[in-house]
């Protein structure tokens, strides 16, 4: 149970800088400000404030503009005077400047500009809590959010030193990397000379792997993503966890003893890992009978602290596990894992397809049934046209016609497909094949690019040995691969994608693999040859994902790191997981 | 920006600078410059042989340009190769343009053209304006060395104006924001495009600038500019983009019949064949739903229907789902004839609902009233001779799953466990809901005394099913297997 790093382990980068960073300059901008007294949340209301100024922390979105205008223009109509300020975090977008004056308010507000973007969730994990991100860019195509990126990458060299090994696949990977190269050359001498201690970046689309971010989680950590929804790393427990009337917002990272003991187990090892610390909990409690005074003492302040706060994250997990297996029983959970596992082997499709069809008749949950419609979608290169129609009708009449748009979203981020028919799509491909080849990719529209864009996930998936072959039962006590997050059933692509490039150092022999997923020209490796890197710091690996990474993910490269003895940091543009994947392709309103 | 094209001549012929020009000036020195410009940005246009006439197929004078090149241009820029570029652009970091006066209420170009800032750094626009030293796209335009001796170094902003009004070179200002990558330059210099081009030369030039038009399409859907995004879609014949673009209009309007006239307007536009029938339903349905939803709150208040006033209605049936209709009109309607809007047979035939679902919808919903005779009679066909038989195209498990959800009595749910075909579906089932005389009976069928021996074990003690699984263990009848 949570096993050791190898004793030669790289230490990880203290990222406190990071918030002491992003505070100071907070406080600087608010001091401005003089005596902030109040904070409000911008939501669609005006805040009661006789306050003579008011100032908005917002994120560069047009909505935001909107609202403040409308409240700006409120306080015009009645005749009052304030002063207004605007601080956008990361960055202002000129588009938001635009709404400003449009909305003539442009003279009344002074904007700033707050340039945090990397908020230290746990030792090892960064966010830059933008789930817009996902949605902006991979459905719309809007680059707004790469410059951040690169900002941030620049931000963290300055700190811990170039990285001398950079590797990336995907298209924003490879534009972020460029930005962020280019950040660098205008400021060159500030990582100059300083000794790296980070030794390989890598840049990873979210498009390249959605099959991972698909499935349902069953390490506990990713577990608890998808009952509770963990936000900004910490959970509400609900009365039904911490069986009292109230609700509890917990932290969830390694400060946390017990959460880090269990977060990359596999959920059937949980309970038996949580029962046996009780015990042991009991028994440390019994050693006070039969002390004397002086041991007592000690005890009292000592060890009780600890134990009661042991005492009390135990109850809490406990509790957090029972609610899970009380709602997974409920939702049929053995029966949903099998038909996702029989997906990815690709074996009983027909079979899930009739799954995934009475789901949708039931009427269980929307999100649910356009989650298995995608993962359905993606292994089989797309949905035969004749099962398509049928589930996309039924899936209307179930949820909502509505739900047409939500389609044609999922479409566009080459989610969820029609298999063209058989004879038009090898004569359709070769042809487009052969465009994709010229540099002309960015001519083809819309509609081919969704046909030239197959997953391809069962070659890939042959190609990497993603279903690892088991003889007998795969012991999730004692995982020997990362397969583990996933019962044994299948090894995270992403996460394999990394190990193998990290294996060679390039993309060397993988040929085939990045052009089954279409990153023949997306794929780069950027080495700088200095040897200041210490053999440690070649061991530490900034993981960055753009569109979000799951806590499953998380876990198997933690997982992957203490086999090879590396250390793993991620940075990720937020947290995601399945459901948040699909709401932010869901266009209904609330 | 409202000079016309005599301030124009006037100015390039009467300005003390020696402006950057472009190819309205023929002396040796700009075409030696043309010359090398073109050869050095050749690798920016084309990567094969055209020759430096390809400068004049980008030009702005309305001819279409060759968008092969363009659109090659802008993937292109992705794959590297434009380190020359760069190495031009640092040596190029103007600061003059911070000398700008602070913009009153127009929208200020300067702050399109400012840099972005560094982490660590807060410089609000006026910051910016008055004496920090912020970098500037503008002069950054990705050329060649020879001409950069052009630029001056205090430059007003009406110059930058003046230069931008040619069209090449806002376009080359758009190039280069779409090789920089940053989102954010890329829809301010649209902005800018936007407000100085007409339509449809705007929208031509994106036709073949497909990052940039995404970029549009994107802001234009945020600020809410629906119709421009419709002129757009319109002009690049993007008929099915243009129909659910109008179509999602829909989820704006509150007003059920303003949402329902809405949506005829819909039911024209270009959608796949497909699409145009899910339209025509949504349509369909709603007309529906507001006959249905006015009848039934005029019941509930006159309070003479007996289900209304026995299970009152939660929520108003508007926009609700087709399945959800069903349910309630399976639930309120039951028994109405075909002819009527709100019956259950009716939304069957209108909206083809198929059959699975039909029975699915109409058991959850009479078991939820506890109406077991019409759960009977859902499943019971008659045959050509009159001879009745169950049959249920969800298969009897599901049926007694959900009989179960809704808690119906145990004889109830034993009855369609046995109707359950697969003997282990069927024992699993009837042990899992108690069914005991079930569990029993299979038992005895398989001849299976080890599984009723443990069976036994389960139920209460001294119960009638204890008594009834002694007899059966007890009789000779029987040749049990083990």
């Amino acid at each position: 149970m949570a096993f050791p790093h190898r004793p030669d382990a790289p230490e990880l980068p203290d990222f406190s800088m990071l918030k002491r960073l992003a505070r100071d300059q907070l406080i600087y901008l608010l001091e401005q400000q003089h005596e902030v007294d109040k904070l409000y949340k911008v939501e669609n209301k005006p805040p009661f404030s006789s306050s003579e100024q008011l100032c908005f922390l917002v994120r560069p979105r047009i909505k935001n503009m909107r609202y403040i205008a409308n409240l700006v223009n409120a306080d015009k109509m009645a005749g009052r005077t304030r002063k207004y300020k605007v601080i956008f975090s990361p960055q202002k977008f000129y588009a938001c400047e635009m709404v400003l004056e449009e909305e003539g308010i442009y003279g009344d507000v002074s904007c700033d500009e707050w340039a945090f973007s990397l908020l230290p969730l746990d030792v090892d994990l960064l966010s830059m809590e933008l789930p817009e991100f996902f949605r902006d860019y991979f459905l719309e195509g809007d680059q707004c959010w790469i410059n951040t990126v690169a900002q941030a990458l620049h931000l963290l060299s300055t700190l811990y030193g170039p990285f001398p090994n950079c590797y990336g696949i995907g298209r924003c990977a490879k534009m972020s990397h460029e930005l962020w190269r280019k950040l660098e050359e205008e400021e060159d001498g500030e990582t100059k000379g300083r000794r790296p201690e980070i030794g390989h970046v890598f840049l990873l689309d979210r498009d390249v792997d959605f099959v991972t971010a698909l499935c349902s989680q069953v390490v506990y950590e990713g577990l608890v993503d998808d009952t509770f929804r963990v936000k900004c790393g910490s959970v509400d427990f609900g009365p039904e966890v911490t069986s009292s009337d109230k609700s509890l917002k917990v932290l969830l990272n390694a400060e946390d003893k017990v959460f880090n003991e269990i977060r990359n187990e596999h959920f059937s090892n949980v309970f038996g890992f949580l029962s046996q610390k009780a015990r042991n909990l009991q028994a440390q409690y019994d050693r006070r009978r039969g002390m004397d005074i002086k041991q007592m003492k000690n005890f009292v302040s000592q060890e009780l602290k600890g134990l009661k706060q042991e005492h009390r994250l135990l109850s809490l997990h406990i509790g957090a596990c029972e609610s899970i297996m009380k709602k997974k029983t409920k939702q049929d959970f053995q029966e949903l894992i099998k038909t996702e596992h029989a997906l990815l082997e690709g074996f009983s499709i027909r079979e899930s397809t009739n799954y995934i069809e009475e789901h949708i008749d039931r009427q269980v949950s929307p999100i649910e049934s356009l989650r298995l419609m995608c993962l359905l979608s993606i292994t089989e290169n797309g949905l035969i046209p004749k099962d398509y129609r049928s589930l996309k009708t039924q899936y209307l009449q179930s949820y909502g016609p509505e739900h047409l748009l939500t389609f044609s979203n999922l479409r566009r981020a080459g989610l969820l497909t029609e298999q063209a028919p058989g004879d038009t799509l090898t004569a359709m491909e070769s042809k487009v094949s052969k465009l994709v080849t010229d540099k002309a990719a960015g001519k083809i529209t819309d509609a081919f690019s969704s046909l030239a864009k197959r997953s391809n996930f069962r070659a890939i998936s042959k190609k990497l040995n993603l279903i690892p072959r088991v003889d007998g039962e795969y012991d999730l006590k004692v995982p020997r691969d990362m397969a583990y997050v996933f019962s044994g059933a299948y090894v995270p692509l992403s996460c394999r994608i990394i190990e193998q490039v990290l294996e060679r150092q390039s993309w060397q022999g993988l040929d085939e693999v990045v052009r089954l997923l279409n990153c023949s020209e997306l794929a780069f490796t950027d080495m700088t040859k200095e040897d200041k890197a210490s053999s440690e710091s070649l061991r530490l690996i900034l993981v960055v994902f753009l569109g979000g990474c799951t806590f499953s993910e998380i876990s198997a490269l933690r997982f992957l790191g203490r086999e090879k003895g590396y250390r793993f940091i991620f940075l990720t543009t937020a947290v995601t997981n399945s459901v948040r994947l699909m709401e932010a392709m869901s266009e209904v309103k609330a | 920006m409202n000079r016309t094209k005599g301030d124009e001549e006037e100015y390039w012929n009467s300005s003390k600078f020696k402006a950057f020009t472009f190819d309205d000036e023929d002396d040796e020195l700009s075409q030696l410059k043309e010359s090398k410009r073109a050869v050095n940005s050749l690798r920016d246009f084309v990567d094969d042989d055209d020759d430096d006439d390809d400068l004049e197929r980008v030009s702005w004078s309305g001819e279409p340009v060759g968008s092969i090149s363009w659109s090659i241009k802008e993937t292109a820029s992705n794959s590297g190769s434009n380190h020359e570029r760069e190495q031009l652009k640092n040596r190029n970091n103007f600061s003059s343009y911070t000398q700008l006066p602070k913009p009153a209420s127009t929208y200020s170009l300067s702050s399109i053209f400012r840099g972005r800032t560094r982490p660590g750094s807060f410089q609000s626009l006026s910051d910016a304006l008055s004496d920090t030293p912020a970098k500037s796209y503008a002069p950054e335009l990705g050329r060649p060395k020879g001409e950069y001796r052009d630029y001056s170094n205090d430059w007003s902003p009406s110059d930058t104006v003046r230069r931008l009004r040619k069209g090449k070179d806002k376009l080359q200002l758009l190039e280069e924001a779409v090789s920089m990558h940053d989102g954010n330059v890329i829809t301010a210099v649209l902005i800018f495009l936007k407000r100085t081009l007409s339509k449809e030369i705007l929208f031509r030039e994106l036709e073949v600038r497909q990052v940039a038009l995404r970029h549009l399409i994107h802001f234009l859907k945020e600020i809410g500019d629906q119709k421009l995004l419709l002129d757009l879609f319109r002009f690049l014949d993007r008929t099915e983009e243009l129909a659910l673009t109008h179509y999602r209009e829909h989820l704006n309007i509150q007003d059920p019949e303003k949402r329902k006239e809405f949506l005829k307007t819909c039911i024209g536009l270009p959608f796949s064949a497909e699409d145009s029938a899910h339209i025509q339903d949504h349509y369909t349905l709603l007309e529906r739903q507001i006959i249905i939803e006015a009848n039934d709150r005029h019941l509930e208040s006159a309070g003479q229907t007996e289900i209304f006033r026995k299970h009152p209605r939660k929520a108003s049936i508007l926009n609700m789902p087709l399945v959800t209709t069903l349910f309630y009109s399976c639930f309120y309607h039951y028994t109405e004839a075909e002819g009527t809007f709100s019956s259950p047979v009716n939304l069957k035939k209108t909206f083809k609902i198929p059959e699975k679902q039909y029975v699915l919808t109409a058991l959850a919903a009479r078991a939820k009233l506890r109406a077991w005779h019409d759960v009977d009679a859902l499943f019971t066909t008659k045959n050509w001779l009159g001879y009745t038989k169950k049959r249920a195209p969800i298969g009897f498990h599901r049926v007694v799953e959900i009989l179960h959800k809704n808690s119906a009595p145990v004889q109830i749910l034993q009855e369609y466990v046995n109707l359950v075909e697969d003997v282990d579906t069927k024992l699993n089932l009837a042990t899992k809901f108690r069914c005991h005389d079930v569990v029993i009976d299979t038992c005895r069928d398989l001849k299976d005394r080890q599984q009723l021996l443990a069976y036994r074990s389960k139920v209460d003690k001294g119960s009638a099913e204890e008594e009834k699984i002694d007899a059966v263990l007890s009789s000779s009848q029987i040749r049990w297997k083990n």
